[in-house]
């Protein structure tokens, strides 16, 4: 592993996947607890549609993801507040239309430029500087968010209604919440691309439930869990020679059937 | 003393579900420093009137008035129980920041909670004698430990009203008189309203007694026995019809 390390791609490969995780924990936390699981799973999806319309205008992929993912995500949340009861199957269609609008954009721009494999499974190699700054920024802005109003998500995500009667502007806190959310999925699809998103956002909070009690303690540790996955990932993918992406969520998914193991065996 | 708006004002509310009606020209005035006892069938309505009062539900028609402001406005003052205490179990939050939860209407967005915050919130943890549990997680209590919590976390907010949703459900039969003591205290100094099924504690405890099935009857302060005996038995008598949600239920007789 050490070795790897004169490689400025692994170096920055490390960096992003510690970076990722900061953010991916706190979210991946709120995610669980608020039950949005399916509409970061949509924005992952859909947020391809914002990279092939970069593509085409020629701006920068990954603004293109994040503006796109962004107003996909504030969509689905907002039909889930109107519609509660068919809203799983309006995000399922916004999820598909989203990948479909990205790939008709990439057939009909001049040349074929992108690789789609790398948005799909993630390209954790291949970070540049920018996107280390691009990450930063936004761990920077959801750990400021998460502090500031740390009382009011623990309130929300608890008891909604209490939330509401109190005087908590639960609403504008639930789209801040799924802003956040898009930002940090089209991080994570840098890493371990966009059909794998959803595991890396889920897996570290539903272990980290089990072991502690209180939400911050919860967050922390996902962050952790993040970045062992991630690391490990990365170690077994450069050592093996196999996908980085796939090696990421495996190790996760190895933690995952380990954790529930140990938690049906616990008295 | 004179000036002191109502605790409670309702004219004429009307509310549905699906276009079948749950609450019915509801009109009653509540002085502040009442103890209200609500009482009904399972579906007459009562969690729906605590609702509307909470600002939570909208009425279709009518208007209703807590402490001389729409409800949205009043809400500040109020501390609620819900009647559900059980979800989500696995939840990592401890007791201690559950009842200091009650403290979210006085703090401010994006601030921390203050000093004062803390004390109130410990103060109504040993009110109801579950500090020595606030490290404790929240889903790993039993469901009458849960209740006394919830119930902190409504006192924590030193509201002007408490509204409580059948606050012992779950509870042991010694805490729920020991609670009730508490309640009579509380009443000194504040207005209550609580939904209870259990009729000696509405002969023991309540000043004023609604019964509610679709139409409210209210019972003043004072006009006790009687009717309110009347009042009780007719709400369960109705309880016959519950489970079958079209069937209309049968009107209540006035009592004058």
């Amino acid at each position: 592993m050490w070795e790897a390390l004169q490689f400025e791609f692994m170096r920055h490969a490390l960096a992003a996947g510690v970076l990722v995780s900061i953010s991916c924990g706190i979210i991946g936390v709120l995610v669980v607890v608020n039950r949005i699981a399916m509409i970061s799973g949509g924005i992952a999806h859909a947020s391809y549609g914002g990279i092939g319309l970069a593509v085409f205008s020629g701006i920068a992929p990954f603004v293109g993801a994040a503006g796109f993912a962004v107003v996909m995500g504030l969509l689905m949340g907002w039909i889930s507040l109107k519609q509660k009861q068919r809203s799983d199957a309006v995000i399922g269609a916004l999820w598909a239309i989203g990948m479909a609008i990205g790939i008709l954009f990439i057939d009909l721009s001049p040349g074929y430029n992108v690789d789609l494999m790398s948005y799909l499974f993630g390209s954790i190699l291949a970070v540049g500087k920018q996107e280390l700054w691009f990450m930063l920024t936004i761990d920077v802005l959801t750990l400021a968010t998460v502090i500031l109003f740390y009382k009011e998500f623990l309130a929300m995500s608890y008891d909604e209604q209490f939330a509401e009667v109190t005087g908590v502007p639960v609403r504008a806190l639930y789209f801040l919440v799924l802003t956040l959310t898009s930002f940090t999925v089209v991080m994570l699809i840098k890493v371990v691309g966009l059909i794998l998103v959803i595991a890396l956002l889920t897996i570290p909070p539903y272990i980290s439930v089990q072991f502690t009690s209180t939400l911050g303690k919860m967050m922390g540790f996902s962050i952790l869990l993040s970045i062992l996955f991630v690391t490990l990932g990365l170690w077994i993918s450069y050592n093996f020679n196999l996908s980085s992406g796939a090696s990421i969520i495996l190790v996760a998914g190895a933690a995952f059937f380990l954790s529930h193991i140990f938690q049906k065996n616990r008295p | 003393m004179v000036d002191k708006p109502p605790a409670i004002e309702m004219r004429e509310v009307w509310f549905s579900y699906n276009r079948i009606p749950v609450v019915e020209a509801v009109s009653f005035t509540l002085a502040q420093g009442d103890f209200l006892g609500i009482l009904g069938p399972n579906g007459g309505g009562k969690t729906t009137l605590l609702k509307l009062m909470l600002g939570l539900l909208k009425p279709e028609k009518g208007e209703i008035r807590i402490l001389g402001r729409p409800p949205k406005e009043a809400r500040k003052y109020i501390g609620y129980l819900p009647q559900e205490t059980d979800f989500h179990l696995t939840f990592p939050i401890t007791v201690y920041e559950l009842a200091i939860m009650g403290r979210l209407t006085h703090a401010r967005l994006g601030r921390p909670y203050t000093k004062t915050d803390h004390e109130k919130a410990e103060m109504a943890l040993h009110q109801v004698g579950m500090w020595d549990y606030r490290f404790a997680k929240v889903g790993e209590l039993s469901g009458g430990q849960r209740q006394r919590v919830f119930i902190a976390r409504a006192l924590a907010s030193e509201p002007k009203i408490l509204m409580l949703d059948e606050p012992t459900s779950s509870v042991d039969p010694q805490f729920e008189s020991d609670l009730y003591e508490l309640f009579k205290e509380l009443n000194k100094n504040i207005t209550i309203v609580v939904i209870t099924h259990d009729i000696g504690v509405i002969s023991r405890y309540v000043k004023s007694v609604a019964c509610i099935n679709r139409t409210l009857i209210f019972h003043e302060e004072g006009k006790i026995t009687q009717e309110m005996i009347e009042a009780t038995y007719q709400c369960p008598v109705d309880l016959v019809a519950h489970g079958l949600p079209h069937r209309v239920f049968p009107v209540h007789k006035e009592i004058d």
